[in-house]
């Protein structure tokens, strides 16, 4: 039978001949990320099984990003809990707290390649099917099972096909492509699905990690992209590993086929509190903001401080905004450093801080008080997600949020660029 | 798992973990402590309003958001004993399974189907919710069986603490 990206992975990682949509299965799993978590409900979870190893030591990939340095008292025990976690079972791969974001760090590493079958502790895990892989994010109880057998059960999901034609044009960023999706299909609209991303080339490696990353906004178990050069040329880089890259069938089955023409993209703007409330820029323009953030997995790579820096160069923040720049990894940082982007930021008036997700989970580094307006490049607008229940967060790419950081107020990027 | 009875609590749509366990809880130490917190973002009396026993009953895409278990745990602290929605987030299914707690899928119903208090029967291996309020059954699709062992064995960690122990 024909297959979808997603169906041919779950099928090689299964024990079985043949796999369809909606049927359960049990996989290996090549590789499991966790970062906190480990120090939260997992390493007690673990401890119950009364087990003193772990299946593979080697395919585990520990970080911890999210509270780092330790803000607060709490948050370093949970550091020590996860050390000493990682320490007692031998982990290889123990990444510690300076190199960055899990989900920008793993691929970095060379972690994430075309075929793999990968798990983490985080909902954003979704990130790695931008390398042609499957990576989908999972509970502490599951990952207590990977770390004991190896193993997890799947629903193989049914598969959107969204083709892209055409090219960005100035200004627009693969932020403002999901966002449109996410708008489009509803928060609730890819529940269990996964999206595989077909027209890709024009589209850098970057681009495309912003746009898995966001696929479970939509709900998305997996966003899969398919594999080019473009690609093939990264992972050669990073990892001297084999690889095994996936095509789906020409007669695949998908459940709903979208199409979209990316010169026809404007800037887009999800309004509080959902990142399905999408507007395009036209409609939220002049909303007058207190902080606007660049960083976190969704969007702190280079692709995103260089357009930052285009920008932002000879101009200064608006005197009334804070502009707070977390750039996703210590290589990014190191990057922007070398090229002089960071100078560009700190003499316009930013706060640039070492890699965290702080300021996008409300933990440190960018927390919102009470009733104040934040234009953020991160993935989420809850109530609450980034400080303050009465904050608000606008989501945009990095351009929108770095040109509405010059006026103090949510600004188009092709005004100024 | 024997029939499951409790009093309807009813939530909206598009309660996600963010509501459920705000980030500022994560990194407490006591679980209880974080529970006291439940849904504070978007109703302050929730923990004062729910009663042990209670069955949620919600709308569309339960437990949108993080992959954060506590956001189920809590309510395992507070005593809830299954959750009812139009349909459920991916990573809070599987949580809610995991740690224990039935999630049963119900596409529709409205304010004639349920409402806050009315009492509820639930039968997993029928697939059935009686509302003994309103004197209504109403089907549901069951869950895989192997989903419905784990939650009679209390949760995935027990079932798999047995297979360890043999």
């Amino acid at each position: 039978m024909s297959k979808t990206v997603a169906e041919k992975i779950l099928l090689e990682h299964s024990d079985l001949k043949e796999i369809s949509p909606g049927q359960f299965v049990e996989c290996d799993i090549d590789l499991i990320m966790v970062h906190e978590q480990l120090g939260g409900r997992i390493h007690k979870e673990y401890e119950k099984l009364g087990i003193d190893y772990v299946w593979d030591p080697n395919k585990i990939f520990f970080i911890l990003d999210h509270w780092v340095p330790a803000p607060t008292i709490s948050a370093a025990q949970m550091h020590q809990d996860c050390r000493t976690f990682a320490e007692k079972y031998n982990f290889i791969h123990n990444i510690g707290m300076d190199k960055g974001i899990c989900h920008q760090v793993l691929p970095e590493m060379g972690f994430s390649r075309p075929g793999m079958l990968i798990v983490g502790s985080d909902s954003h895990t979704t990130t790695y099917g931008a390398f042609n892989c499957l990576s989908t994010g999972i509970g502490a109880t599951d990952v207590s099972v990977v770390f004991a057998t190896g193993k997890l059960w799947f629903k193989v999901p049914e598969s959107f096909k969204i083709n892209f034609l055409g090219e960005l044009n100035k200004g627009i960023m693969s932020k403002d492509i999901i966002l449109k999706i996410i708008g489009d299909i509803t928060t609730k609209g890819a529940i269990y699905k996964s999206l595989e991303f077909h027209g890709i080339e024009s589209l850098s490696i970057d681009g495309r990690m912003t746009i898995s990353n966001m696929v479970v906004e939509a709900g998305a178990k997996f966003g899969v992209f398919l594999s080019d050069n473009k690609l093939e040329n990264w992972i050669q880089k990073r990892s001297k590993e084999k690889y095994n890259i996936i095509h789906p069938d020409k007669e695949a089955i998908y459940e709903k086929s979208l199409e979209y023409n990316l010169s026809e993209i404007r800037p887009m703007v999800a309004k509080p509190s959902s990142p399905g409330n999408v507007e395009g820029i036209e409609n939220v323009e002049g909303i007058e903001i207190d902080q606007a953030f660049l960083g976190s997995c969704t969007n702190g790579r280079i692709e995103d401080l260089r357009i930052a820096a285009k920008i932002l160069k000879g101009k200064s923040i608006n005197p009334k905004t804070r502009f707070i720049i977390t750039p996703a990894s210590k290589e990014v940082y190191i990057k922007a450093m070398k090229e002089g982007l960071l100078d560009i930021f700190i003499n316009a008036g930013a706060v640039v801080t070492h890699s965290t997700c702080g300021a996008c989970i409300g933990g440190h580094m960018g927390v919102l008080g009470e009733e104040e307006v934040c234009i953020s490049s991160t993935n989420r607008n809850f109530i609450g997600r980034m400080g303050a229940a009465s904050s608000q967060v606008y989501l945009a790419s990095p351009a929108t949020v770095t040109a509405s950081a010059i006026y103090g107020k949510i600004t188009d990027p092709r005004e100024v660029l | 798992m024997d029939e499951i009875n409790g009093f309807a609590y009813i939530l909206g749509d598009d309660i996600n973990t963010d509501d459920i366990v705000p980030s500022h809880t994560l990194t407490m130490r006591d679980p209880h402590e974080m529970a006291k917190c439940t849904l504070e973002f978007i109703d302050p009396q929730f923990v004062k309003k729910i009663d042990k026993g209670n069955i949620i009953v919600a709308g569309e895409n339960f437990g949108t958001g993080s992959s954060r278990e506590e956001a189920v745990n809590v309510f395992k602290i507070l005593g809830i004993k299954a959750i009812i929605a139009k349909s459920f987030a991916r990573i809070y299914f599987r949580n809610l399974i995991n740690v224990g707690i039935p999630g049963i899928t119900l596409n529709e119903w409205n304010e004639n189907t349920f409402s806050k208090g009315d009492n509820l029967e639930i039968s997993l291996d029928k697939g059935v919710i009686f509302n003994k309020t309103k004197n209504l059954k109403v089907e549901f699709a069951k869950l895989p069986e192997f989903l419905t062992k784990i939650l009679n064995e209390g949760g995935i960690i027990n079932q798999l603490k047995k297979k360890f122990s043999k």
